[in-house]
C-alpha cells in the first residue's frame, strides 16, 4: 500500500532521468544514509546494542563497505562491460602496495644514469587515490588482451595478472621496503591533521569513500560511456558496427574498474588490515569478488552491495551458529561443514536465480507496487 | 654455463611433469567439449578420488587384505565414488543450469568445488596421506655420453606411459563406440543431438564420469608424487594455462600444452630464475598462456571461433 507511485508526475526531463524516480525509494535511501552516517556512529560511540562491543563494526561493517566498493569495481568490468576478470585481487594488491610505497616515500636508484628518482612521502589521501591510479594503469595494461580474446579465455588471461603480481609483491623486497618478514605496516591515517584511529572513525572514512565513489559510478554507468560498455557486453561486433570503438570502451572499463578496485585495496590494507602480506590479495579474494558480483547481480550497483553482504556474512554466520547452539563439533568439522553449506548455497542461488539478488529485488518491488493484486 | 647433459635432464624432467599437468587438463577438456562447462572442480575431483583411494587402501591393508586385492578394491571404490559424484553434479547442478551462460556455469562449478572439498575432507580426513602405488626412485641413463648421466624419475616415465594409454583409450572410446559418437554429437550441437534421440542427461553423466575417472588416474600419479593432500586441488589452477595453450576443445592440445608448460617453466626457472629472484614457476605458465592467446585466441589446437551476429 505504501509503495505506490500513483500521483507522482514527472514534469521535467531532469525528474524523468532521476536515479530514484519513485519518492518512496528516495525516502528509503535518505533513511538508510541517515542510519549509516549518524545512527551507527552514535550507537557505536555510546555502545548501545547491537554495538555493545566493536565486533559488529570491526568484523562486519568495515570489511563489508570495502569489499562492496571492490565488488562495484569488479561489476563495472564483469557486469557492465562483460569482460570476465579473475584478477581483481591483484588490482587490490597494486592499489594497496602503491599507496604504501607512496605514503612511505619512493626511492628508485638509477645507478646507470647517475641519479635517482625520489618522491617524498605523500599524504595518505593522495597516496590512496594515486594507488588507485596505479591500479588503473596496470588494469589498462592487462586489459589489452581483451581486444583479442573473450569470455573464459580472457578469465584465464587475467589470472596471469593475479599470479604475476602475487609473485612481484612476495619476491621483490623493494615493494615492502625490505621488510624481513614480508609483511608491511600501514602509515598513520592522517587526513589534513585529522588522524583516524578508532573503529568508528575508520568506519566513517570508508563510508565516505564508498558513498562518493558509488554516486560517481552510478552516474558513469548511466552516461554515454556506460552505455558503450553495455553495448560491448551485449554484442561486441554489433556495437562495433554502430560506431563504438571497442578499444576505447574496453580499456576505459578496465581503467575505471581497476581504479575503484585499487582504491578498495588501499582502504583494505590501510584502514582494515593495518599490516598485511601479499596473501591478503590472493586468488581467493578474486574469486570472492566475482561471487559477490554474480550472486548480487551482474550490472547492478545495488546488487554489488547485497552480494558483498551475502558472501561476507554467510561464512561468519555459519561459523557462529554451531558455537551459539552448543553443538559439540571440532573446529575442523565446522570448517568443512562451512565449505559444504556455502558451496550448496551458491549452487542453489545460481540455479534458482541466475541473475542474482538484483533481479529478486526488482521482482519484489514489482510485487509491492501491485499488492494486494497478483497483476 | 650449464652443460648439454644438464639441459637435457631439465628438459626431460620438465616434459615429464608437463605430462602430469596434462592428466588434469584432460578432464577439463572432456567436460568443456561435451557441455561447454568450464569445470573448476577438476582439481577437487582429483583430491576426492585420491582420498577415497588412499583411505580405502590403508583400511584394507590394515585389516589383512593382500595388497593386490586392496588395490583393486580401492580403485573400484574410488571409481564408484566418482560415479556417484558425477551423477549428483549432473542431476543437481549442471542439469538445472542448462542453457545458462558460461560464466554462471563456471561459478556453479566453483560452488561444487567447495562442496567436494568440504565433503571429501570431512569423510576421509584432511591430513597428508602417502600413496605408494608406483616406484619413486630414479634411473640414470646415457652415462657414457654425459658425465654423471641424466637422471630420470621412474614415476614420471610411468605417468607419461599412463597418460599415453589414457589418451589412446579416450580416442578409441570417442571414435569407435556408440556412446563416444553420441558424445561427439552432443559436443557439436546439443539441441540437434537431442532431436535425433540422444539422451542428453545420460551423455552428460557419462562425460562427468569419464572426467572423474581421469581425475582418479591423475590422483594415483600425483598422490604418489606429492602424497594425497589438500594442495592437490591447486593443480586445477596449474592446468588452466595448459588447456588455454592447447585449446579448450582439443585432447591432443591438452597433451601438447602440458608438455610446453612443463618444459617451459623448468627451463625458465633454471635460466631466468636466478637473475630475477626465483620462484617464477609460479606465474610463468600464465604469462606463456597470455602470449599464446595474443597470437592465437583459440589456443594452439582449438577450433576457430566463428562469430555471427
Amino acid at each position: 500500500m505504501l509503495y505506490r507511485e500513483a500521483g507522482q508526475f514527472k514534469t521535467t526531463y531532469v525528474e524523468d532521468m532521476a536515479i530514484f524516480p519513485i519518492r518512496q525509494d528516495r525516502i528509503a535511501l535518505a533513511v538508510l544514509l541517515g542510519i549509516a552516517f549518524i545512527g551507527v556512529p552514535m550507537f557505536a560511540t555510546f555502545h548501545i546494542w547491537p554495538f555493545g562491543s566493536d565486533y559488529l563494526l570491526w568484523a562486519i561493517l568495515l570489511p563489508f563497505l570495502i569489499l562492496a566498493l571492490a565488488a562495484i569495481g569488479t561489476n563495472i568490468l564483469v557486469g557492465y562491460c562483460g569482460q570476465i576478470s579473475l584478477g581483481s585481487g591483484a588490482f587490490m594488491a597494486i592499489g594497496a602496495y602503491s599507496a604504501y610505497k607512496l605514503a612511505t616515500g619512493v626511492h628508485i636508484p638509477l645507478g646507470f644514469l647517475g641519479f635517482a628518482i625520489s618522491i617524498p612521502p605523500l599524504p595518505v589521501l593522495a597516496s590512496i587515490l594515486l594507488g588507485g591510479l596505479m591500479a588503473a594503469g596496470a588494469g589498462i595494461l592487462f586489459g589489452i588482451p581483451s581486444l583479442r580474446i573473450k569470455g573464459l579465455y580472457l578469465a584465464v588471461a587475467t589470472l596471469a595478472a593475479q599470479f604475476f603480481f602475487d609473485w612481484v609483491f612476495l619476491r621483490i623486497p623493494w615493494f615492502t621496503n625490505y621488510a624481513p618478514s614480508g609483511s608491511v605496516n600501514a602509515p598513520a591515517l592522517d587526513f589534513f591533521g585529522l588522524v583516524v584511529r578508532t573503529p568508528v572513525e575508520r568506519y566513517l572514512l570508508c563510508l565516505l569513500f564508498v558513498v562518493v565513489l558509488t554516486v560517481l559510478t552510478k552516474n558513469l554507468v548511466r552516461s554515454n560511456l556506460g552505455r558503450q560498455w553495455m553495448a560491448i557486453r551485449d554484442m561486441d561486433i554489433a556495437a562495433e558496427l554502430i560506431g563504438i570503438r571497442p578499444l576505447y570502451a574496453k580499456l576505459t572499463a578496465f581503467a575505471v574498474s581497476s581504479f575503484i578496485v585499487g582504491v578498495a585495496g588501499a582502504l583494505w590494507a590501510f584502514v582494515y588490515l593495518g599490516s598485511w602480506e601479499p596473501l591478503a590479495f590472493s586468488i581467493d579474494r578474486s574469486l570472492e569478488l566475482l561471487f559477490m558480483v554474480i550472486i548480487g547481480g551482474l550490472g547492478s550497483i545495488m546488487g554489488s552491495f547485497v552480494g558483498a553482504a551475502f558472501i561476507l556474512i554467510v561464512p561468519i554466520m555459519l561459523n557462529l551458529v554451531p558455537t551459539e547452539l552448543g553443538v559439540p563439533l571440532s573446529t575442523q568439522t565446522i570448517t568443512h561443514l562451512e565449505f559444504i553449506i556455502f558451496g550448496s548455497l551458491i549452487c542453489y542461488l545460481l540455479i534458482k536465480e541466475p541473475r542474482g539478488f538484483a533481479r529478486l529485488i526488482s521482482i519484489g518491488k514489482e510485487k509491492l507496487r501491485l499488492w494486494p493484486f497478483p497483476y | 654455463m650449464i652443460a648439454t647433459g644438464q639441459f637435457l635432464e631439465i628438459l626431460i624432467g620438465g616434459l615429464m611433469s608437463g605430462v602430469l599437468y596434462s592428466l588434469v587438463a584432460l578432464g577439463f577438456v572432456l567436460i568443456f567439449k561435451a557441455s561447454g562447462v568450464f569445470n573448476y572442480a577438476q582439481g577437487a575431483m582429483v583430491l576426492l578420488a585420491g582420498l577415497a583411494l588412499v583411505r580405502t587402501l590403508d583400511l584394507l591393508v590394515v585389516n589383512g587384505f593382500p595388497l593386490w586385492a586392496a588395490i583393486v578394491l580401492g580403485l573400484g571404490f574410488a571409481a564408484a565414488i566418482m560415479a556417484a559424484t558425477a551423477w549428483l553434479i549432473e542431476r543437481f547442478v549442471i542439469g538445472p543450469l542448462v542453457n545458462q551462460d558460461g560464466l554462471t556455469l563456471f561459478m556453479s562449478t566453483i560452488g561444487v568445488t567447495f562442496i567436494i572439498e568440504g565433503a571429501a575432507e570431512m569423510i576421509f580426513g584432511s591430513d597428508v596421506y602417502p600413496l605408494r602405488l608406483f616406484p619413486t626412485d630414479a634411473w640414470f641413463v646415457f652415462e657414457e655420453l654425459f658425465p654423471g648421466g641424466i637422471l630420470i624419475n621412474k614415476l614420471d616415465v610411468l605417468g607419461a606411459l599412463i597418460a599415453g594409454i589414457l589418451v589412446a583409450g579416450l580416442a578409441i572410446f570417442f571414435q569407435r563406440t556408440r556412446t563416444g559418437r553420441a558424445l561427439r554429437a552432443v559436443a557439436d550441437d546439443h539441441l540437434a543431438a537431442h532431436s535425433v534421440g540422444i539422451p542428453i542427461n545420460w551423455i552428460w553423466f557419462v562425460v562427468w564420469l569419464v572426467a572423474g575417472l581421469v581425475a582418479l588416474v591423475a590422483a594415483t600419479v600425483w598422490g604418489t608424487k606429492l602424497g594425497v593432500q589438500f594442495s592437490i586441488t591447486f593443480l586445477a589452477l596449474k592446468a588452466l594455462p595448459v588447456l588455454i595453450i592447447g585449446g579448450l576443445t582439443s585432447i591432443p592440445g591438452a597433451i601438447a600444452g602440458g608438455l610446453i608448460v612443463g618444459a617451459g617453466e623448468k627451463i625458465a626457472e633454471v635460466y631466468l630464475g636466478p637473475s630475477i629472484g626465483g620462484g617464477i614457476e609460479y606465474w610463468f605458465a600464465y604469462v606463456l598462456a597470455l602470449a599464446v592467446l595474443l597470437v592465437r585466441p583459440q589456443g594452439l589446437f582449438g577450433e576457430r571461433i566463428i562469430e555471427r551476429i
